[in-house]
Formats: C-alpha cells, sequence, structure tokens
C-alpha cells in the first residue's frame, strides 16, 4: 500500500485537499494527513512516500490520483527541501510542519518532540529561564519584549498559583503562522507551555484561539488531550473568542477568559504579577511559546546564533496580499524586505510593479519600494517609523489608492476598538471622517470652503459654526497628523497607539494620495 | 457655609503597608504612602492634574487619558491614575507635549457633546465643562457634521433621577460605582468602540433594570448624564450642611446640599466613618416626605376620636396636653399614664421624653418602638457581655474572613452595610447564612453563601445549638480564649450541655429542616474559617426565644474566641436610626440612661438631685402591660413621640382596644399615623432636617445631626417636649440641643466625654466615650468583658406557643424591602412606591398550587388573630410550608395577622412567627373595609371659615 501525506490545513483544505485526501484513499492508499508546509500556490500537495524519500506533486487535483502515483504529473516538485522557497529557509519552529501526523504523539517524539520538555525538566526552574534569556528570544506577537525577562518576573512574583497564557487570538490579516503550527504541530505548542509551566511554576495554561480557527481549536484539543500524561502534572485548556479583534491584546483577551466584556486593562500591574484571575500570568503569542522547544533542546545558543543585532533567532515571516508566492517563510532576522518581497515572495500575483507593502497587520506601516533595503530587524523597522509585529507581510501593486488604505486603518480601528480609551473610541471615527474629507478635497481642490453663516451669526455660534471648519486639504491633513498625535500617544493600547502607522507611513510615503505634491525622487533615501 | 464640592484626589488610598515613597511632582518634594498613584500624591499636595475617569472611591481605570503625565527615564506618557509613584521618581505634570495631548483628547471629547451648557442641568457643577477649561480648549476642529451619540432618548424611568446618554463621555465610572461600591453589578457597556453606550441590565431601562437607585452612579457621573430630577427641577445647590440620615442604623452621614432653604439634594458624605460615601435609596432620594402634604403643620385637639380634628394654636395644644395628663392623673393615679419615645428622634429628644415621664408623671412609665425589635439584644448581650449593645464598628467586617448573617437581610435592611458586607465577600470572605427564605446574600451577582441553612421559623436556638454541639463535641473551641476570658466552670457546664446528643444536627434535623451535614460543615467553617463574625437582625430577636438566641450567638462567638479584635464579634443590625440611641437614653420603664437599673439607690440619686425631685424605684409598665391596663381600665393616658404602635406592634385588634379605652392620647408626629386614629391630642413633629441633635448608629457611634431649615411646624420636637414639660410645672430651660447632651453626658458615665464640640471636631465617637476612652470605642471588650468574665448560659430549646395545625397550617414570617421602611409613613409619601406600591404574600409554589392560587392573585391570609388579604407572589425563595410578607403598608395591616406571643426576657413580639391560612379571596377582608372607613373618618379635620 502506498503511503501520501496530505495536509490538513485549513489554507490546503480551502484549495481541495480533502476532496484529494478521499480520492487517494479510494484508490487504496495509506493517507496520512499533515500539516502545510506553507507554500500554498503548490496546495494541495501530495507527497508519495518511496524509499528514495517523499516526492511532492502540486498542486493536485481529485482526478490526479493516478498521474501522481505513476510519477507521470505535470506538478512533480521531487524533494521539496530543494525548491529554493524551502532551501533558503531556517526552520527552528517549524521543522515538523507539514512533516508528522499533528496528532500522533510517535510522529512528534520521532521528529524530536519532548526533548526540549525533559531537559527542561532536568533543570532547575531558574536555568530555564536564564536559557531563554540566553536565546534572545523576543515576544512574537508584535511587542518584541524578550520572552525570559518576562518569565523572570513570573518567577521571581511569589503566589501558590500562577498561569500560562498562550495568545493564539491570531487576528491580523494576512497572518497565519499561529493557525497553521497549531493545525500542524500543536504538541509543539504544548511543549513550549508545560515548559513555560516548569519554568515559572505554574500549574495550569489557557490557549485562548479565536473562534474564526475551528480547525485550530479542534486540532489542539485532540493534542492536548491525547499529550495531557506526558506533560503532566501540567495541565492545559482551550478557551474560544468571540470575534472581538481586541481580545489580541494582552490584557483584554485575560479579561475575556475570565468571563468579561474584553477590554483593555491599564498597566501597571503587569500580567506578570497580576495577570489572569489577579495572578501572576505569563502570557506569550503562540510562536514564542513555539520556539521554546528548540531552545531547551539544542540549547541557546543554537537559537541565537541565528538573526541581526538585537533581534535573535528566526522569524516565520507570512508572505499574502497580491504577491506571487504566498506562504510561510521561517527564516533568521537581518534578511531585507526587498528580499522576502521580490525573491521569495516573487513580487506581485498581478505581475504589475510591487508599489508599497505593509509590514505588521493591519496596524502596521506602509513601506514603499525606495525602503526594501531595511533588514528585517525590531529596532532597524522602528527606526524607519514601523513595526515588525507578527511578521505579516502584504504586498500591494500599482493601482492601491494609499488614502483609502489610511482611512481603512481608521475604519479597522474604530470597528475593533473596544471603547475604553477616548483616543482610540472616538479618534478612529473622527479619523475616517477626516480622511473622507481629504479624499473628497483632492478630487476638487479649487472647491471653495462651505459657505460660511452670515457675519453676526457667525460670530456668535463661534466653535459652532460650520464656516469655522477648515476644509481645505492642508486643514484636514493637519488635523489628521493632530489626530494620529493623539492616537499614537494617548492611546491606551496598540489598536489606537498604532493605527497611526498605517496612516502616517502613507501620509509620509505617498503625499501624492493625499492630493499633495509626489515625494522628489532624491529624498527617497 | 458655602458651597464646596468635596475634594476628589481621583484614586483610592493605598492599601496600608507603612512604607513610604519620596518622589518629585513639578519641582516639589513630596512623600507619600507606597502605592499611591501620582495622581493621588499630586492631588494631596495640592495639584491637580487634569482628569475624567477617575474619581476616588473606584479603583483606577486608565480611560480618559486627559492624566497623562511625562515621568523623566521613562518612556511615553503614563495615565496619572494607574502609574504608582515611585521612589526618586520625577514627574512633570504640564508641559508641551502633554497640553497638546490633553488638548487633543479634549477635542475629542468635545466633537460628540452637546454644547448646551448654558441650559444644561449640570451648568457649573460639571467636570467635563471644568476639564474643558483647565486643559484650554478653544476650537473643535472635528465640525459637529459627523457621527455623533447625541439625540439619543432620555432614560427618566427613575423616579429621582434622568439618564441623559447624549452627555454620556463613556468613562464607566457609574458602571465601576455600581460594581466596586454597591455591588448591584446593574450596569454594563453595551457595543462597543464610539458606539459604547451605558446599559442598566443590558438595554432595560433604570426602573426596570436590577438597579437598586443606591444613587452611586449618578454621584460618580462627571456630567449631567446621570443627575438628580431635583437639580434638573431646581438648580445647583449654593451650600452644603453634613448631617446623619434619619432611616435606617447604619446611620449614614450626608451632605444636605440646599439653595435656600430649599433641599437640592442628598450626597453621602466621603468622610462618614459608617458609609464612607455610600447610600442607598432611602437616604439619598427618598426625602420628599418632609414636604409633603400630608404633612400636619398645626396642632389639633378633639374630644374623641369619633370627632373631627380641631386646629388649635400651640398654647391651647400645650395647655391642653398638660391640663388633662394632669386631670387623669389626679383621677386614676400617678401611674395612669406613661410614654412612649422614639427611635426615630435625637438622643436628646429621647433622653427629654423619658425625662418628662420620671420627672414630670413622677412614674417609670416609659418605652420605646425597641420593645417590638432589639430589646432581647439589650437583655442578651447584657448578660453574656456586660452590655447592650454590638461589639464591633462596621468597618470591622473588612476584616473578616467568615460571616455569619442570621435572621437579618442586610442588603435590604441595610442596604450600605450588605454593600461593605459584600466588598469583602468579593475579596473571598466566606459567607453563612441561616434564614428560613432566599434573601439576595445567598446568590446574588459575585456573592455566593458556602452555606445556606434553610430552617424552619422559630428554631433558631435549635440550630445555633447544633452549632455549639459540632464545636464543642469535634474539639473546635478555642479554651485558651475561654480559659483567659469567660468563666471557665460556666462554659462546662454550657458545653456538657449542648454536647447532648439531643442538641446534635442529625437529631434536630427534623425539627429544623435543615440537613445535619450542612449544619456540621457551617460550624466547622465558623469555628476555623480565621476571623468569623456574627451578623444578626429582627430574625433572631422577635421570637418567644428571641433573648435566648441571643444569648446563644453570643456563647458561640465566645466560645471561639471572635471577640475583641477587628474582624469578629458580635454584630445586632439595628433597625432604625436611633435604635441604639434611644436605649441608651433611659427609654425602658426599668432603666435610667446608661442601662443602670430604676432600683440602685446611687443612680437614681444622681438623678434626683440633678432634677430635684423624688423618683419612683418601681420599674414602670411596658408597652404591652400598658395596653393592657389599659383595657383593665387603670392606665388613661398616652404620649406617644414618633411611633406608629397601631402599625407596627403585633396583634393589631389588641392595641386598638388598648388605645380606645384611655381617655386621652397624644401623638407627636410628622403625618396623623394609624395611631392618631384613637388620638385626642395631635402634635406635629418635625423633620431630621429641621433639627439640631444627635443619633447614634447600631456601631455605638453618636453622630451630629443639624438643622438645614426651619422647622415648617414651628417648633423641632425637643422644644414641644419641653413646653408640655414647663406647662406641667417643670422648670426646663434648654436654649439648644448641646445643653441636652451636656446634662447627658454629665449623668451618664458611658456619655462623659460626648460634648456637641467634640462631636463636631472628631465627626463621631463611638460610646463609651469617657476619661478612659476619650475617642471613643470602636471594638468593645478587647482585653476583658465589659462585665468581667465572659458567661455562658445553657439555651434551652423552647417551642413557641404558635403551631402549626390543621386550621393554619403554615408559617407566616414578616420583614423589610429596600425601596420602603418600616410602617412606611416616610417611604410611602415617595417616589419609593414606584417599587413596591403594596405588600405581598410570598409563597413556594407548591404552597401555591395546593389552593389554585397564581402569581398576583388575591389571596387571604388569616391566622387565630386576625386577617388581610394582598397579593400573592409565587416564587421558590420562600420554603414550601413558609410564607413571607412586609409591613410597610396600611392597607394590608399585616400585624392584624401577628399574635401577642412574645420574648419570655422582655416581651418582644414574636413577629417572625405566626401560623396562617391563605386562600384565594375576591378583595378586602371585613376588618380591612371597617378599618378603612374608620381611619377616614378619623382623620377628618374641622375646616374653620376665615382662618386667621
Amino acid at each position: 500500500m502506498t503511503r501520501v501525506y496530505i495536509s490538513r490545513d485549513m489554507a490546503s483544505v480551502a484549495l481541495g485537499a480533502d476532496d484529494v485526501a478521499r480520492a487517494f484513499a479510494d484508490a487504496g492508499c495509506d493517507v496520512v494527513r499533515t500539516g502545510s508546509h506553507g507554500l500554498f500556490t503548490i496546495e494541495p500537495l501530495v507527497e508519495v512516500d518511496t524509499p528514495q524519500g517523499r516526492i511532492a506533486f502540486g498542486p493536485v487535483g481529485p482526478g490526479d490520483v493516478a498521474a501522481v502515483l505513476d510519477g507521470s504529473h505535470a506538478g512533480r516538485l521531487g524533494d521539496l527541501a530543494a525548491l529554493p522557497f524551502f532551501a533558503r529557509q531556517q526552520r527552528f519552529t517549524f521543522a515538523r510542519c507539514g512533516v508528522i501526523d499533528p496528532l500522533s504523539l510517535n510522529d512528534y517524539e520521532a521528529h524530536g518532540g519532548w526533548k526540549g520538555l525533559d531537559a527542561a525538566r532536568a533543570m532547575p526552574p531558574a536555568a530555564v529561564v536564564e536559557a531563554v534569556k540566553a536565546s534572545g528570544l523576543r515576544g512574537r506577537g508584535g511587542a518584541g519584549f524578550p520572552t525570559g525577562i518576562k518569565w523572570q518576573t513570573v518567577l521571581d512574583a511569589r503566589d501558590d498559583t500562577k498561569f500560562i497564557v498562550c495568545n493564539a487570538d491570531e487576528g491580523d490579516s494576512g497572518t497565519f503562522a499561529d493557525r497553521m503550527l497549531m493545525e500542524g504541530d500543536p504538541c509543539c505548542l504544548i511543549e513550549g507551555m508545560a515548559i513555560a509551566g516548569h519554568a515559572v511554576g505554574a500549574g495550569h495554561g489557557y490557549i485562548y484561539i479565536r473562534s474564526e480557527y475551528p480547525f485550530a481549536v479542534e486540532t489542539m484539543r485532540a493534542a492536548i488531550e491525547r499529550s495531557a500524561a506526558r506533560i503532566a502534572p501540567f495541565t492545559l485548556e482551550v478557551r474560544v473568542g468571540a470575534g472581538a479583534y481586541v481580545c489580541g491584546e494582552e490584557t483584554a483577551l485575560l479579561d475575556s477568559i475570565e468571563g468579561k466584556r474584553g477590554q483593555v486593562r491599564a498597566k501597571p500591574p503587569l500580567p506578570a504579577l497580576k495577570g489572569l484571575f489577579g495572578k501572576p500570568t505569563v502570557i506569550n503569542n503562540v510562536l514564542s511559546l513555539a520556539a521554546v522547544p528548540f531552545i531547551l533542546a539544542a540549547g541557546a545558543e543554537a537559537y541565537a546564533a541565528v538573526g541581526f543585532g538585537r533581534s535573535r533567532g528566526t522569524m516565520p515571516v507570512q508572505l499574502a496580499g497580491n504577491v506571487r508566492n504566498g506562504g510561510l517563510f521561517e527564516v533568521g532576522f537581518g534578511i531585507t524586505l526587498g528580499e522576502l518581497v521580490n525573491e521569495i515572495g516573487g513580487g506581485t500575483g498581478s505581475g504589475r510593479p510591487v508599489r508599497a507593502v505593509q509590514v505588521g497587520g493591519p496596524l502596521g506601516a506602509y513601506f514603499p519600494p525606495s525602503m526594501f533595503h531595511l533588514p528585517f530587524d525590531y529596532e532597524a523597522f522602528a527606526q524607519a517609523g514601523g513595526l515588525i509585529g507578527h511578521a505579516g507581510i502584504t504586498v500591494f501593486d500599482d493601482s492601491v489608492d494609499m488614502a483609502h488604505m489610511a482611512r481603512f486603518a481608521m475604519e479597522f480601528c474604530a470597528a475593533e476598538s473596544c471603547g475604553k480609551c477616548t483616543p482610540c473610541r472616538i479618534g478612529s471615527t473622527r479619523g475616517v471622517e477626516v480622511i473622507d474629507r481629504i479624499i473628497a478635497a483632492r478630487a476638487d481642490d479649487s472647491r471653495p470652503a462651505e459657505p460660511a453663516l452670515p457675519g453676526r451669526l457667525a460670530a456668535t455660534l463661534y466653535s459652532r459654526a460650520p464656516g469655522r471648519i477648515d476644509r481645505s486639504l492642508d486643514g484636514q491633513t493637519e488635523l489628521l497628523r493632530d489626530l494620529c498625535d493623539t492616537m499614537k500617544f494617548g492611546s491606551l493600547c496598540a489598536l489606537g497607539g498604532f493605527t497611526p502607522y498605517p496612516v502616517l507611513s502613507a501620509l509620509d510615503h505617498f503625499p501624492e494620495d493625499f492630493g499633495a505634491p509626489a515625494p522628489i525622487a532624491e529624498a527617497a533615501e | 457655609m458655602a458651597f464646596n464640592r468635596e475634594r476628589d484626589h481621583g484614586t483610592p488610598p493605598a492599601i496600608v503597608t507603612g512604607k513610604t515613597v519620596t518622589l518629585t511632582v513639578d519641582g516639589q518634594p513630596v512623600t507619600v504612602p507606597e502605592g499611591t498613584s501620582i495622581m493621588r500624591a499630586t492631588s494631596l499636595m495640592g495639584g491637580a492634574i487634569p482628569k475624567l475617569c477617575a474619581t476616588d472611591n473606584v479603583e483606577s481605570f486608565g480611560s480618559c487619558r486627559l492624566c497623562l503625565v511625562e515621568v523623566e527615564g521613562r518612556n511615553g506618557y503614563p495615565a496619572s491614575c494607574t502609574t504608582p509613584v515611585g521612589e526618586g521618581m520625577v514627574v512633570h505634570t504640564q508641559t508641551e507635549r502633554l497640553k497638546k495631548l490633553r488638548r487633543g483628547v479634549m477635542e475629542l471629547y468635545i466633537s460628540d457633546h452637546p454644547l448646551d451648557c448654558l441650559t444644561c442641568a449640570a451648568n457649573g457643577d460639571c467636570e467635563l465643562q471644568d476639564q474643558a477649561g483647565a486643559v484650554g480648549l478653544r476650537d473643535v476642529r472635528y465640525g459637529y457634521d459627523g457621527a455623533t451619540n447625541m439625540g439619543q432618548e432620555k432614560d427618566v424611568s427613575n423616579p429621582y433621577f434622568d439618564f441623559d446618554p447624549s452627555k454620556c463621555i463613556v468613562c464607566s465610572r457609574c458602571v465601576r460605582a455600581c460594581d466596586e461600591v454597591q455591588g448591584t453589578f446593574a450596569l454594563t457597556i453595551e457595543n462597543m468602540g464610539f458606539k459604547s453606550k451605558v446599559s442598566p441590565s443590558q438595554g432595560d431601562s433604570f426602573l426596570d433594570s436590577e438597579c437598586v437607585s443606591c444613587g452611586a452612579c449618578v454621584q460618580a457621573c462627571p456630567t449631567a448624564s446621570l443627575i438628580e430630577k431635583k437639580v434638573v427641577e431646581i438648580g445647583t445647590p449654593d451650600r452644603a450642611v453634613v448631617t446623619t440620615c434619619a432611616y435606617c442604623g447604619v446611620g449614614c452621614t450626608f451632605r444636605a446640599e440646599m439653595r435656600g432653604e430649599e433641599l437640592v439634594r442628598m450626597v453621602p458624605w466621603k468622610d462618614g466613618k459608617a458609609n464612607h460615601g455610600h447610600s442607598c435609596v432611602k437616604g439619598r432620594f427618598a426625602w420628599g416626605y418632609a414636604q409633603h402634604r400630608d404633612r400636619i403643620l398645626n396642632p389639633m385637639i378633639r374630644a374623641s376620636v369619633e370627632e373631627p380634628w380641631r386646629e388649635v394654636s400651640w398654647e391651647v395644644a400645650i395647655a391642653h396636653t398638660a391640663s388633662e395628663f394632669q386631670r387623669i392623673q389626679a383621677k386614676y393615679g400617678v401611674r395612669s399614664i406613661g410614654g412612649i419615645t422614639s427611635s426615630r428622634c435625637t438622643n436628646e429628644e429621647t433622653y427629654l421624653v423619658q425625662k418628662l415621664i420620671r420627672q414630670g408623671f413622677g412614674n417609670n412609665n416609659v418605652d420605646t418602638c425597641a420593645r417590638v425589635c432589639h430589646s432581647p439584644t439589650g437583655y442578651g448581650l447584657n448578660t453574656t457581655l456586660g452590655t447592650s449593645a454590638g461589639t464591633q464598628d462596621f468597618d470591622s467586617v473588612t476584616q473578616a474572613d467568615v460571616i455569619l448573617v442570621i435572621g437579618a437581610n442586610p442588603t435590604d435592611a441595610h442596604p450600605v452595610f450588605g454593600s461593605r458586607m459584600k466588598q469583602r465577600l468579593r475579596e473571598g470572605a466566606r459567607l453563612i447564612v441561616v434564614d428560613p427564605r432566599r434573601i439576595d446574600l445567598v446568590r446574588s451577582a459575585h456573592v455566593k453563601a458556602d452555606h445556606h441553612l434553610a430552617l424552619r421559623p422559630g428554631t433558631n436556638v435549635v440550630i445555633l445549638t447544633a452549632l455549639a454541639h459540632v464545636i464543642v463535641t469535634e474539639g473546635l473551641a478555642n479554651e485558651a480564649f475561654i480559659r483567659a476570658r469567660c468563666d471557665w466552670d460556666e462554659y462546662q457546664h454550657w458545653a456538657e450541655f449542648v454536647s447532648q446528643r439531643e442538641r446534635s444536627p442529625e437529631a434536630t434535623e427534623a425539627l429544623t429542616g435543615v440537613k445535619a451535614d450542612e449544619v456540621r460543615a457551617a460550624a466547622r467553617l465558623y469555628a476555623t474559617g480565621g476571623n468569623a463574625a456574627i451578623y444578626y437582625g429582627l430574625g433572631v430577636t422577635e421570637h418567644s426565644q428571641g433573648s435566648s438566641a441571643v444569648i446563644a450567638i453570643a456563647n458561640l462567638a465566645m466560645a471561639t474566641g471572635n471577640m475583641g479584635r477587628e474582624g469578629v464579634g458580635v454584630n445586632p443590625l439595628r433597625g432604625q436610626n436611633n435604635v441604639q440611641g434611644s436605649c441608651d437614653m433611659g427609654s425602658f420603664p426599668h432603666e435610667f440612661p446608661g442601662y443602670r437599673h430604676v432600683s440602685i439607690d446611687a443612680v437614681r440619686q444622681s438623678f434626683e438631685k440633678a432634677w430635684g425631685v423624688t423618683l419612683d424605684p418601681e420599674p414602670g409598665l411596658r408597652i404591652n402591660n400598658m395596653l393592657d391596663a389599659a383595657t383593665d381600665g387603670v392606665f388613661k393616658g398616652l404620649f406617644v413621640q414618633g411611633e406608629d404602635i397601631l402599625q407596627s406592634d403585633p396583634n393589631t385588634h389588641h392595641v386598638a382596644a388598648g388605645l380606645a379605652a384611655m381617655e386621652c392620647v397624644v401623638v407627636q408626629d410628622l403625618f396623623l399615623n394609624e395611631t392618631a386614629n384613637y388620638a385626642h391630642i395631635f402634635l406635629p413633629g418635625s423633620t431630621f432636617l429641621e433639627k439640631d441633635g444627635t443619633f447614634t448608629n447600631a456601631e455605638r457611634r453618636i453622630q451630629l445631626v443639624r438643622q438645614v431649615m426651619t422647622p415648617l411646624n414651628g417648633y423641632a420636637d425637643w422644644e414641644v417636649v419641653q413646653l408640655v414639660a414647663n406647662a406641667m410645672g417643670l422648670d426646663w430651660s434648654y436654649t439648644h440641643p448641646a445643653e441636652i447632651m451636656d446634662e447627658i453626658a454629665a449623668l451618664t458615665p458611658t456619655f462623659a466625654g460626648v460634648s456637641f464640640d467634640k462631636l463636631d471636631e472628631k465627626g463621631s465617637l463611638q460610646w463609651p466615650a469617657n476619661d478612659a476612652a476619650p475617642d471613643g470605642t470602636p471594638t468593645m471588650h478587647v482585653d476583658q468583658f465589659v462585665r468581667g468574665k465572659g458567661k455562658f448560659v445553657v439555651t434551652d430549646y423552647v417551642p413557641t406557643d404558635e403551631k402549626t395545625g390543621p386550621r393554619f397550617p403554615l408559617l407566616l414570617t414578616t420583614g423589610r424591602i429596600l425601596s420602603q421602611y418600616n410602617v412606611g409613613a416616610q417611604t410611602r409619601r415617595t417616589g419609593n412606591v414606584a417599587w413596591h406600591a403594596e405588600d405581598v404574600l410570598e409563597i413556594h409554589p407548591t404552597d401555591a398550587e395546593n389552593r389554585g392560587i397564581a402569581d398576583g392573585h388575591w389571596v387571604s391570609l388569616r391566622s387565630r388573630a386576625g386577617e388581610t388579604t394582598l397579593r400573592a407572589k409565587v416564587t421558590d425563595r420562600v420554603a414550601p410550608g413558609v410564607v413571607y410578607t412586609t409591613f410597610h403598608h396600611p392597607d394590608t395591616q399585616a400585624n392584624v395577622i401577628t399574635t401577642d406571643f412574645s420574648d419570655w426576657a422582655t416581651n418582644c413580639p414574636e413577629f417572625k412567627v405566626t401560623a396562617v391560612q391563605v386562600a384565594l379571596s375576591n378583595g378586602s377582608s371585613e376588618w380591612q373595609q371597617r378599618y378603612a372607613e374608620q381611619a377616614r373618618m378619623s382623620r377628618r379635620i374641622e375646616t374653620v371659615e376665615a382662618a386667621e
């Protein structure tokens, strides 16, 4: 009986992987459902087990069974690892994803699973925390805070009850690494959380998964059940979100787990000291926790050896939007933005020139190709007025209207604002209105301001007189910048605080879309 | 007194650790307790960082973003409300960056706020307005044609305040006040982002929601979004006077905020030691009775109760009162008249009434309404501990680890203390409730009793003894405490008694209806859960064994060592604003002020010396004895100040017969109450707003009552008593209640250190306040019991004679509800009728179904004493076999049903147990109809033509 490997990842299934798997099973093959390797142009992907190793074909349709089995299929890719997209990767975290049956503990163990946990449990907790510190691992959710220092705070907190919380509320458009890992290698996350539990003295963990990820919820729950004995006495459970983006903010997430309205908490107190149910809590992103087993198994040095500047280790970059090779690309920090977009991503899917890329989800900055020399590094991006975030890169071609993209950022913030702090609650709605005025004014900048009320009445009404509002492009653009300043520095959390990134970067790099002169070419550097 | 808002430091005080931190704010060094917020530290040094969402009675929230500051060495602009101070921190509260940010935030606020300041009810009393000025906002560049939350419908459903969502700035102060201060969790924010909106019970109107109208949200609101209807109607106040609430025994202090002589609103006083800035619907809002058109403002007399009333001058009324009493005493003897002091009046007034009786009437025929509520407390605690009062202050509950509530319903009857208790329970204290009914504490938002012992009414003593049985037989008693503080022999005698097998939870399960293992678990929790405090109410005292139950409670506390420190003790929740005070002031026929027996020569001589008369060494008559004597024809005259004995005392028929047999009943009250139907002289009373004096609350706290307006009837009550006394030949010359207190202090050792000046200075004093305790006594029995050794007393169970049988198979128990107060004379004359317009009968679904009764049906309620009708409310809050009603409405007259059984020691009536039958009915009972007609006839006032 021929064994074939076909992904059960949600993206693969969306492309027809279930039908393909059924066709192979009907043909008498032993079908092993795996996670996805992460390159979606070749999904549904079928790998056939041969004495020479796995031979990949893709994309494959349900009618292609015979052609794949006799090796004549036109989509024959051979050894996947040899493809440039995979050959250039450094897979520390995603090493098993796409390779193993995610729910097979045997597969997991056979591919190096539990080594990290066993190593950690052989060490005193403080030594585990030291190892994570030494690895240079920083929070992969976006903030980039050193994970080991966070763990140290929780370890030092004196309390009988502590928690590990995994933030799997992956809400950024264009990101999917958390989901792929949970669907393709759930035990890696479980192992990472068990190590964290040992390191800080926590007995129970929660994985908070957004409701839009039903496959991940199901896979995680099944994997937790199967691995319960292996990670005992540490215990885990899955909590499912209810559709609010803001619950990806760590304190709103904690409120949501507690059964409250998901609203951002003021810090301090830090969750590390007063987190879930008021107890010391490690709250980390999926990718941060999933990086930990490698660090403990291979050593902090092995992880820290890769990277750039203060950004150590690898980052699973997600290429999305108008890009030819969409998918997950795990690589050490330092690769340039241009390499990622043009070489790895292969430029736009439409074949038109790239005009802008947004890095770090809907709250990330837009960069023009003139900034493609930027190395993928927390500090370099911050210096350039942007952020790495969860490492989602969304590509746009030259048909994009950046004023509309700025408007979308404000609209997104308005839709997802929890409503607690004023800059975000009111500012995002006002932001949409101001950009609408700019869009209206840029179309017809010669339009005179609305007629003012007759003099005396206007003077009396003062601030309420419609004529007092400066609707000119300059006036509204200045107001937009002031609003972004208020939101960036005044907001309680990153939702309101980061919304200005896409708005201001669009305004700075693409002023011509806002009715202002285009930047002079020389000034681009 | 000018009107100043109370200073708001923005965030609550830090949890006391004893450590301090020194930092620099705007160049000035300031030292504050560790954990203090930057905002509070700045406020304490006299500064004021702009703020909107912060207020110092709720935890910081950090949402408005106006209070941002710069801290040297830190990135960004931390919110000063959520950022604690650090040693050596250098803070700048006003910089160019901060000014710009604050203006930007304020510009956003005002872009979604109506600009109708001049016609807004909060004009001049609005934090949004103040802060817009403080940050220098001059323009709103967003215009007013964008999205808006303005123009939403107002919710005017609550009788006392309006909610205008258009003016809401979504600071969540109301939501947090409801959660953290009141503990009702009635408010939430619905929707998200720009559409966020304050919502009572998720979309109900305020009136239909779970809101209990405590007013905390209105107080918390920084704008006119939640505002008192009175402020809308009158305008903002121009002066404020701190005074004490005249409703329940919690003794909340309020700022009476006035415009001229018109009361605009009552706002709970943050410095109030009993309420710490919180209030309930009664004290906060239900004071409209003071101006109600039913109030009688002129004295009236009549020759017989069949006649209509005739208005007369004060001179005529006083002279008539004196001459009638003198005539009766001449004809029937010195002891043929007496009086009732009022627990609603001040200490000074109560003192004067008992003085009038002892000095002027020449007998000891004085009693008070405590007879019908907490007289067993006085007896029981005096016997075991040596004082007739609770052992703790209210703040003590914040240190309690286990709270045992028995026969009390704090969230309804003592709501402000109920909220404090719930705060402590939410912090993790454990709760045991002993009550036949599922009171709110058993299960409400974020509060759940660990054990609810739903006993059969009348079995308190059994269950308390069973708890003691478990504690003693399982070796959980605190022997070290008992040996050190109590009489060991008496303890052993008691321990032997409670250890008898027939006292065990198992043996008494059938009697109490409570599962034995629940009793055992509760006993273990009480004895071993840390600081354990008992709170009890009339569900303990108003029984034939009320005094025994109080003693049993004291036994439990002593046996477990839960006495003499914070967080423990025995705490009677007293019903009326000054019921503690009226008892302290010598309102009982056997006791002088300070609980000293009239037969003690030295005590009596001190009063004789001060008053210049010889005093009767024989105890006088209790209320029920007076009524009995009246029907026997030997008691003929009664002076009743501020109590409606006809409605509030048991067995209404018996009370009515007693009153009808008297020749002169003088009633002094605000209204023509039910007792006045049998009165011959009516002397108008004054409200607590119209007089000076003191009230003493349930924690023995003496607090000042301050006059805020001229008495509408012309005299404060103490002045009226003085007029009567002088008309009877006494020579009183008090010019102010302070002089009366001086006399009390001079004659009463426990009050020796009390004076109005000292109260003014300290805010309040808990007696004993004397040379030994100059600042008063928050916790009693600290080093030893007042009586010396604590006394264990055996409490054998004697079942009440009131038993169920075929004719009366159900047990009726009675109680109170949040929005109404006792006989309702006040609350029925306020907007509170919106919540409880009539008394209803709670009946279990099984009992209802057996009788064909559905929710809202008219039912007759019948006992061997009488019959009344009311509507049924079918609910499983009561157990099968038990029915429950309130006694707030004279139309129902629940006390027509209750019997004249009473406590063996004090004659406190057995209100809480009456055997009854319930049946479907089609209208009011014959008694109700007859009574309604009689009351109508009796309340006629003769109209005098062209009255001068």
